[in-house]
């Protein structure tokens, strides 16, 4: 094996100031050139903060207290000032997760591109940069053209202004990349190209580079070996075939089996508990207190990582029990098939817009009750426009849609209140849809206010909304900051069924979220609406989650229903080229390890 | 200097938006609050409790000379018709802390509903409610104020009136301008989409939200008020021409600063303290509420 290009070595980074807290602690790993190191955690595991200690970059109120950094021979974190700028985008380079704030809005991409090469000295004179310009350009596949150089960033879509980050980040031929979750607001079909042009592009120079992002499909497909980090530490890594199939952390088994699936129908399962703040995590093993593989020894010593194979290493007592456990798991629920209801919504040449513009054409369709639809599509198909239509939040529509065999007008306002009682919306973004002003308990009982109950039955019926999405009573007192983002979806779902609503409008509400709240979110969802016998209008652009949820899906593309059905024949038998192509794009673990096991 | 900055990140800030009980808290953990806040009393003590310990009553003559020195019996001296000063002084202040308080509340309480209301409606009574703001802007308001009551002449409601129009679009602008990104999160479609009444949104859910820049803009108002108030005294507006205003004992006595000066510094030097008061309070609130201090000293 080649000396790698990036070592990384007992990495420690603190809070600066008074408690000094340990944020990250103890991370070592190494990447050879032209490997993909995935680094995956959920957010707040410290999984960003390593990718910019690669730079010797820390955010704000937090330094480097421990450990090294090298790349080839060299220690980064004793360069000085001078160095680092140097280092930074020309040795070791970074690509955000939003291209869109790291562009700077004033400036062409030509120029902006032609600048570090100007900073770090990169070319002889101005025509070999301009060459190298275009070499960029066409690398990332973008076109190479003066006049697309001329745009400015807000004129390329969100695919282009990645690749505009990834030409940068490769400009100077580094030799270490970060990525940081750089396909997060992408569709899932410029996802694919933005990821098949990086491990292009690492593989082609050679480039080590370091992959930060939450989802492990995505990894699953790109990377040669993940890390997985939970709270500020690494607990398993390893090959990439070696540690999704054989997880030996129950962390990490748990994330797989909270991740939705392409293919099978195996049920979600969320992590109860959420990983502990920096100052507060418990001596042993962090995981302890949400792993079901618990013993007394575990909370007593923190766990070393130890190799359990080739180049695998885990951080966990019992990691060859864990690993034996991950088959079982395998087994599939079985699709509960219900008689079919009565209509409860019904649209009937629906189209939709806002101001002069029509973006949703000729919808049909018919939710039943106690049914779940799921309404997908990419970002600008026109499914969050339409959902905010049927309950009245977007006024500019036509056409007819029925509630019980009763029209809808098209503004909430203008709705006679039991119809307004009867369809639930919960929002995409639990960080938005609740006043920080308020209590939960507030927040929960304002619909029951409004629709004629009062004082202690209020009380009582809020308790027992938040019994139902497993928050405490003691949650009515508090404001939504105290509150995680999980936590805080569960307080939306809350208010949105405390009054007995018949359909149950959900807009991205997972999007937000880690993937093992997610897959609570949807556990949550979906055994309500079993227990309720709600309707459900399930919004999503996440292909697999549909099948952890629904029974019928349909297909969006361009403001039209392109494909209806239910939901096992469409992902098995999709019938249109653009449902086909949906599927073939999103990232899937199954099809990743398939593949990786076929070479 | 590199003008590409990946590092930039678009995460939320670590600080949460504080509640403006907390913004109150920690603004009195400011010196600049605390100096201001005991100003305020000092000077709003002497206003409302002076007329009990004042030695004469605000018209009497005390049979000196006017215009007189310090002497024993009259503290500061005698004003141009041979009245006490410091009894004058002690009892000319409530009027003046009156009038601002209740022409700012009403400036305020108008000026908020209308931004709101602004905000919340969008498109063209959004266009039309600012641009009659502007209309009252473009006036300077000591001249606005004036209009109306060299008009309709000097009493309380007028001037209570006329001051608290001159407030009303600067607090319209600026409640307007922090509700409008409120407006647009998801909490407010929320409560849309179950048909909470539309008062109720702008008040109970938009306006929890905006309190503390407006709790900056009402010490700011309050400062402008008080200014305003005593300038349209000083002009010899006054509903009650023989009674002690500090504004009015300004005009009376100004002739005579370099024989008794005490007659105009008294009073000067109230209403600096009173603005500078409301002013300190007003930028520790502004502080707290951006936060400024606080990561000062985290750092």
């Amino acid at each position: 094996m080649t000396a790698p290009t990036v070592t990384v070595d007992k990495l420690q980074i603190s809070m600066s100031g008074g408690a000094k807290t340990v944020i990250v602690d103890d991370v070592s790993f190494e990447i050879a050139p032209g490997e993909v190191l995935g680094l995956v955690g959920e957010s707040g595991s410290g999984k960003t903060t390593v990718g910019l200690a690669l730079l010797a970059h820390c955010r704000r109120g937090v330094e480097i207290t421990g450990g090294s950094v090298r790349i080839g021979t060299t220690e980064v974190l004793k360069m000085s000032e001078g160095e680092l700028a140097h280092l930074r985008g020309g040795l070791v380079s970074y690509v955000p997760q939003d291209p869109a704030a790291a562009l700077n809005p004033a400036l062409t991409i030509g120029t902006q591109m032609r600048e570090i090469l100007e900073a770090h000295n990169f070319g002889a004179d101005g025509s070999a940069r301009t060459a190298r310009v275009a070499e960029m350009m066409r690398e990332v596949a973008l076109p190479d053209d003066p006049a697309f150089l001329k745009r400015y960033p807000h004129e390329l879509s969100g695919g282009q202004q990645q690749r505009v980050g990834l030409a940068i980040a490769f400009a100077c031929r580094p030799r270490v990349i970060v990525l940081d979750e750089p396909t997060t607001g992408l569709d899932v079909t410029t996802q694919a190209h933005v990821l098949s042009t990086v491990r292009e592009l690492a593989q082609a120079h050679g480039v080590a580079a370091l992959y930060v992002s939450h989802d492990l499909a995505v990894v699953g497909t790109l990377a040669n070996r993940v890390a997985v980090m939970y709270s500020g530490r690494i607990v398993e890594i390893g090959p990439v075939l070696d540690l999704f199939q054989n997880a030996a952390h129950p962390y990490t088994q748990r994330l797989i089996f909270a991740i939705p699936h392409l293919t099978g129908t195996r049920e979600l399962v969320g992590i109860p508990g959420r990983a502990p703040a920096p100052a507060r995590r418990p001596p042993g093993c962090v995981f302890a207190p949400r792993c079901s593989y618990v013993q007394d020894r575990c909370k007593v010593a923190l766990p070393e990582l130890r190799a359990i194979a080739v180049g695998h290493q885990v951080r966990c007592v019992r990691a060859e029990e864990v690993r034996g456990q991950m088959q079982r798991h395998a087994a599939e629920v079985a699709r509960d098939e219900r008689a079919a209801q009565a209509a409860v919504l019904t649209l009937k040449d629906v189209n939709a817009g806002y101001r002069r513009a029509t973006v949703v054409h000729d919808i049909n369709f018919e939710l039943a009750r106690q049914e779940c639809l799921a309404l997908v599509g990419e970002s600008g198909s026109g499914k969050t426009t339409l959902a905010r239509s049927v309950a009245g939040l977007n006024a500019t529509w036509s056409g007819d849609i029925k509630l019980n065999g009763a029209p809808l007008a098209n503004a909430a306002r203008n709705r006679p209140r039991e119809q307004r009682r009867t369809i639930q919306y919960v929002f995409q973004n639990p960080y938005g849809s609740l006043n920080p002003r308020r209590t939960i308990g507030h927040i929960i009982s304002q619909p029951l206010e409004l629709f004629g109950t009062h004082g202690a039955d209020a009380d009582k019926k809020v308790a027992e909304m938040l019994d139902r999405v497993s928050l405490a009573s003691s949650y009515a007192h508090r404001y939504p900051d105290q509150l995680s983002g999980g936590e805080r979806q569960r307080v939306a779902i809350a208010r949105a069924l405390v009054c007995d609503p018949q359909v149950l409008i959900c807009d991205e509400v997972t999007s937000a979220l880690d993937v093992s709240v997610q897959a609570a979110i949807v556990e949550l969802l979906g055994s309500l609406q079993r227990d309720l016998g709600l309707a459900m209008l399930f919004v999503t652009h996440n292909l697999p989650l549909v099948r952890s949820i629904a029974q019928r899906v349909a297909v969006m593309s361009r403001g039209r229903i392109i494909e209806l059905g239910p939901v096992d024949s469409i992902l098995a038998k999709p019938e249109d080229e653009y449902t086909r192509r949906l599927l073939s794009d999103t990232p899937s673990l199954e099809v990743a390890l398939e593949t990786a096991e076929s070479v | 200097m590199s003008v590409y900055n990946p590092l930039a990140t678009n995460e939320p800030p670590l600080v949460q938006p504080r509640k403006p009980s907390g913004v109150l808290r920690n603004a009195l953990t400011l010196g600049r609050t605390r100096v201001g806040l005991a100003l305020l009393v000092l000077v709003a003590g002497v206003a409302v409790f002076g007329p009990l310990f004042a030695p004469h009553g605000p018209q009497d003559y005390l049979g000196l000379l006017p215009n007189k020195g310090p002497a024993p019996g009259a503290l500061f001296g005698t004003d141009h018709i041979g009245q006490d000063v410091w009894s004058r002084f002690l009892d000319g202040g409530r009027e003046i802390l009156f009038l601002a308080l209740a022409s700012t509340i009403l400036g305020l309480a108008i000026g908020i509903a209308i931004g709101l209301f602004a905000a919340y409606t969008k498109g063209a009574t959004d266009d039309v409610l600012m641009r009659g703001m502007d209309v009252i802007l473009a006036f300077p308001s000591i001249m606005l104020a004036l209009v109306v009551i060299a008009t309709l002449g000097p009493s309380y409601w007028l001037i209570i009136l006329a001051v608290g129009l001159t407030n009303i679009p600067r607090a319209a602008r600026v409640t307007r301008a922090a509700a409008q990104p409120i407006v647009e999160r998801d909490f407010v479609g929320a409560a849309e989409a179950i048909g909470v009444p539309r008062w109720k949104i702008l008040f109970g859910e938009i306006l929890p939200n905006v309190l503390s820049p407006l709790m900056v803009e009402g010490s700011l108002r309050l400062t402008y008020s008080i200014g305003l108030i005593a300038a349209i005294a000083f002009l010899g507006f006054t509903p009650n021409p023989n009674g002690a205003d500090w504004g009015v004992m300004i005009q009376e006595n100004y002739i005579a600063l370099s024989v008794q000066p005490w007659g105009v510094v008294l009073p000067v030097l109230a209403i600096a303290l009173l603005t500078m008061a409301t002013g300190m309070i007003g930028d520790g609130i502004a502080r707290a509420a951006a936060g400024i201090d606080r990561l000062r000293s985290a750092e």
